[in-house]
């Protein structure tokens, strides 16, 4: 089964593996979340959502639940 | 015909500094104005360049903030529209793109674009001292050498690199740097993109492109051209969204090969230390909830303690200016056209300009340092099941003093139906202009007692009105998720930028920009129903006020001149137009509780609920030079006596029943014109003002009853 930035727990990293919905996903790549960068969980919001995340190490963005679970990732090596 | 100036437009991601650096260029010499066309504000300026002896002025466009030239909310439609259109006003000379450069290749990326549409360009590269912060080193000369047009450091915040990046622009404009490229579309496009050119007379194949994927934004296709491109489209199988994808995805690795090179990562963690440390207290699921309620009530006090002073002082001047015209031209209609319809209707409107003001200021400064992007992040879960996004936030708040400002303020919500709900529920929140009404009838009716010792009763009785605001704009929202199927899905992706001070001018320039909107927007609506009204007012069918009047005349012999007058003053107002309209009336507002006086009164305050106090005044006959004391009218009031039952005419029942009538009754001309402005049609603010005056009809029916 492939994760999602949505089952990333706080402080976890991941790598951007693919993006999974069509609607969103140009949105998501301007806004810098490529396939191959590592992203970091770095807070959630109360009751979990949306999620904050730091990508490539250099900025941070917040996702809803839903756009979170659209960004599969991998495990860094 | 003069020579036009060149133009230079100013492009970049939000949170880059663009703004800064407009403010910087152009000083004071702004004029904001709409694209053509559509209702996104628009920002030019002047500023000088250097030039063949002497400098020369340009002209500078603010183009909305956007991560990519694909739009994805209505304000960013325009920059396509005015970098595609050559024979736009706007279309520039020389596109300036301002970069972060501790975030270089997300920047990059709307550089790229803008560059392959073949526009002369230069890249101001900003923030270099958070990228020293993040232990970044970039390496401008590098970047100019890759990308091939000029690249400039600047410090947008405080003018830094300002000469030499107008130096950059006045050497593009006189000789533009040779075409770059980044990015080719493949081969399997150039049969469509060829017919495409061919049929348009394009010759930048990036730019025919555009047309195949923006042609329903690019305002300046007439139908029959979207028709035909959609049958390009169809006939090559383009498809559009994998091609996005694939481009974007293309384009970042050009970048991250040109990143590369320019810029040296010293070994830091890449985040912003401030910002980590602060994220942590202000994102915290406890501490974060009280920040943000302790920084809403900072916002209140100042908003109801802070701008009351001017508030009175402005209040003071136009009353003395009204009554100093009256006495200094003579007597007759004109002198009360004059300071009764458009003197006292301007005033109604500048009134408000503290409020509105310090606002905005406030709003300002919490965006300015980045706050409001967290808030946004915390309240967006609970505002979702209510079809509202964590954006909604500023045009709520804002809610509380205009609904004309806070109502545009909601263009920066991407999804439409977010957007609708959010401008739909706005209105619900007790605007500023709903104080006097809610102070006056809560005066009337609520003991002016303390309870459990601190609390005083009026002022809990006036909590509850704002909460019932708020209850009715989550409960209007709730209500448009059951009624209007949502067509997109909405999502929220935000930026959250790394904390930083506020600039003080431009949280001023914010200030102006926001109040500017009110007087022009509000302003209009509010002076020329003022007029309509005192024309309702002052005249009546035929003879029948002089008539009225004769009669008052005759049968008051006893009484002294004053009283005489203000009799002679509530009998005309009795048998004009308006009088009669609320007589007319009488029978769909006597359930509520209310006779034809109070008729006359929901009539006049329909273009602004404030009139109410004034038009009370003058039924109840108090004369001109008490009219100004609220005591006054509430003495009035409260001796005023029901015929019919002998008691008091403002028993608590009626009064109740009116404040929940002004609290749901959409009982203002300027926000219903807002609406038919953002939404594009009359279609949603007649909606609107049938369900919030069939809301307040209904529950005000239903307290009066229950309290009768």
């Amino acid at each position: 089964m492939s994760r999602s930035i949505a089952d990333l727990k706080r402080g976890e990293t991941g790598i951007i593996k693919s993006l999974t919905d069509r609607l969103i996903s140009h949105k998501l790549l301007e806004m810098g979340c490529l396939p191959g960068r590592e992203v970091q969980v770095l807070a959630l919001a109360p009751f979990g959502d949306p999620v904050c995340i730091s990508i490539g190490g250099g900025y941070h963005l917040a996702l809803r639940q839903s756009e979170a679970r659209s960004i599969l990732v991998e495990s860094p090596l | 015909m003069k020579p036009r100036k060149p133009v230079v437009a100013l492009a970049g991601n939000p949170n880059s500094g663009k703004s800064s650096l407009f403010n910087e260029l152009t000083g004071l010499r702004q004029k904001v104005g709409n694209f053509p066309g559509v209702t996104v504000d628009k920002k030019t300026g002047i500023t000088r360049v250097p030039g063949k002896g002497q400098t020369e002025e340009v002209v500078v466009v603010d183009l909305p903030g956007l991560y990519s030239i694909y739009p994805k909310s209505e304000d960013e439609k325009v920059v396509m529209d005015v970098l595609a259109n050559p024979d736009h006003a706007d279309f520039p000379d020389a596109v300036i793109v301002v970069a972060d450069a501790s975030n270089l290749s997300r920047n990059l990326l709307l550089f790229t674009e803008i560059a392959d549409l073949g526009r002369p360009v230069v890249l101001a590269l900003n923030m270099l001292d958070i990228a020293v912060s993040m232990q970044l080193e970039v390496n401008a000369v590098k970047l100019a050498m890759e990308l091939g047009v000029p690249v400039v450091k600047i410090n947008a915040r405080n003018g830094e690199g300002l000469d030499r990046l107008k130096e950059a622009v006045a050497g593009v404009l006189e000789q533009p740097s040779p075409a770059v490229s980044f990015f080719n579309p493949s081969a399997d496009l150039q049969p469509l993109l060829e017919e495409v050119s061919r049929e348009y007379g394009i010759r930048n194949p990036y730019l025919a492109l555009q047309y195949v994927c923006q042609h329903d934004h690019l305002s300046f296709l007439q139908a029959p051209a979207r028709v035909r491109l959609d049958q390009l489209i169809e006939k090559h199988g383009f498809d559009e969204a994998a091609w996005l994808q694939h481009e974007t995805i293309a384009r970042y690795e050009a970048i991250h090969a040109l990143t590369d090179k320019a810029v040296k990562s010293k070994g830091g963690t890449g985040q912003h230390p401030a910002t980590a440390k602060l994220d942590k207290l202000l994102l915290h699921p406890f501490w974060g909830y009280v920040i943000f309620l302790a920084v809403l009530l900072l916002v209140f006090q100042a908003l109801f303690s802070w701008a009351a002073y001017p508030m009175d002082l402005i209040d003071e001047a136009t009353s003395q200016a009204i009554s100093w015209t009256k006495e200094v031209l003579p007597t007759g209609l004109l002198n009360d056209l004059l300071t009764d319809g458009i003197m006292a209707g301007i005033g109604g409107v500048i009134i408000f300009i503290p409020q509105i003001g310090l606002l905005y200021a406030l709003v300002g400064l919490l965006e300015e340092s980045g706050y409001m992007a967290r808030v946004m992040v915390i309240m967006d879960r609970i505002m979702r099941p209510y079809g509202l996004n964590g954006r909604s936030v500023v045009p709520l708040i804002s809610g509380v003093a205009c609904a004309v400002p806070a109502i545009m303020s909601a263009r920066t919500i991407s999804n439409r139906y977010e957007r609708l709900v959010t401008i739909m529920a706005t209105p619900m929140m007790a605007c500023s202009a709903r104080l006097p009404i809610y102070t006056i009838l809560i005066a009337l009716v609520v003991p002016d007692q303390k309870v459990l010792g601190v609390l005083n009763l009026q002022g809990l009785a006036l909590l509850g009105l704002y909460l019932l605001g708020v209850a009715g704009a989550i409960f209007t929202a709730y209500l448009m998720t059951v009624f209007v199927k949502r067509n997109e899905t909405g999502y929220l992706i935000l930026e959250l930028p790394t904390y930083k001070w506020p600039r003080w001018n431009h949280v001023g320039v914010m200030m102006y920009d926001s109040v500017r909107a009110f007087v022009v927007q509000a302003g209009k609506v509010i002076v020329a129903v003022s007029i309509i009204l005192w024309v309702l007012a002052a005249y009546g069918p035929g003879d029948s006020q002089d008539r009225a009047e004769e009669q008052v005349r005759e049968e008051l012999t006893m009484v002294s001149d004053e009283a005489l007058e203000a009799a002679v003053s509530s009998v005309r107002l009795e048998t004009s137009y308006a009088g009669r309209i609320g007589q007319a009336m009488e029978p769909v507002i006597r359930p509520l509780g209310y006779d034809w006086k109070i008729g006359i009164a929901l009539l006049a305050s329909f273009a602004a609920r404030e009139v109410f106090v004034g038009t009370m005044a003058t039924i109840y006959s108090i004369g001109a030079s008490d009219a100004e004391d609220e005591s006054t009218i509430k003495e009035r009031l409260r001796n005023e006596i029901n015929p019919e039952t002998g008691g008091p005419r403002y028993t608590p029942a009626v009064a109740m029943s009116l404040l929940v009538f002004y609290a749901f009754a959409m009982m203002c001309m300027s926000t219903l014109a807002a609406v038919y402005r953002e939404t594009g049609g009359w279609k949603w603010p007649l909606i609107q003002l049938a369900y919030t005056m069939s809301l307040a009809w209904i529950l005000s029916f239903a307290v009066y009853q229950l309290m009768n």
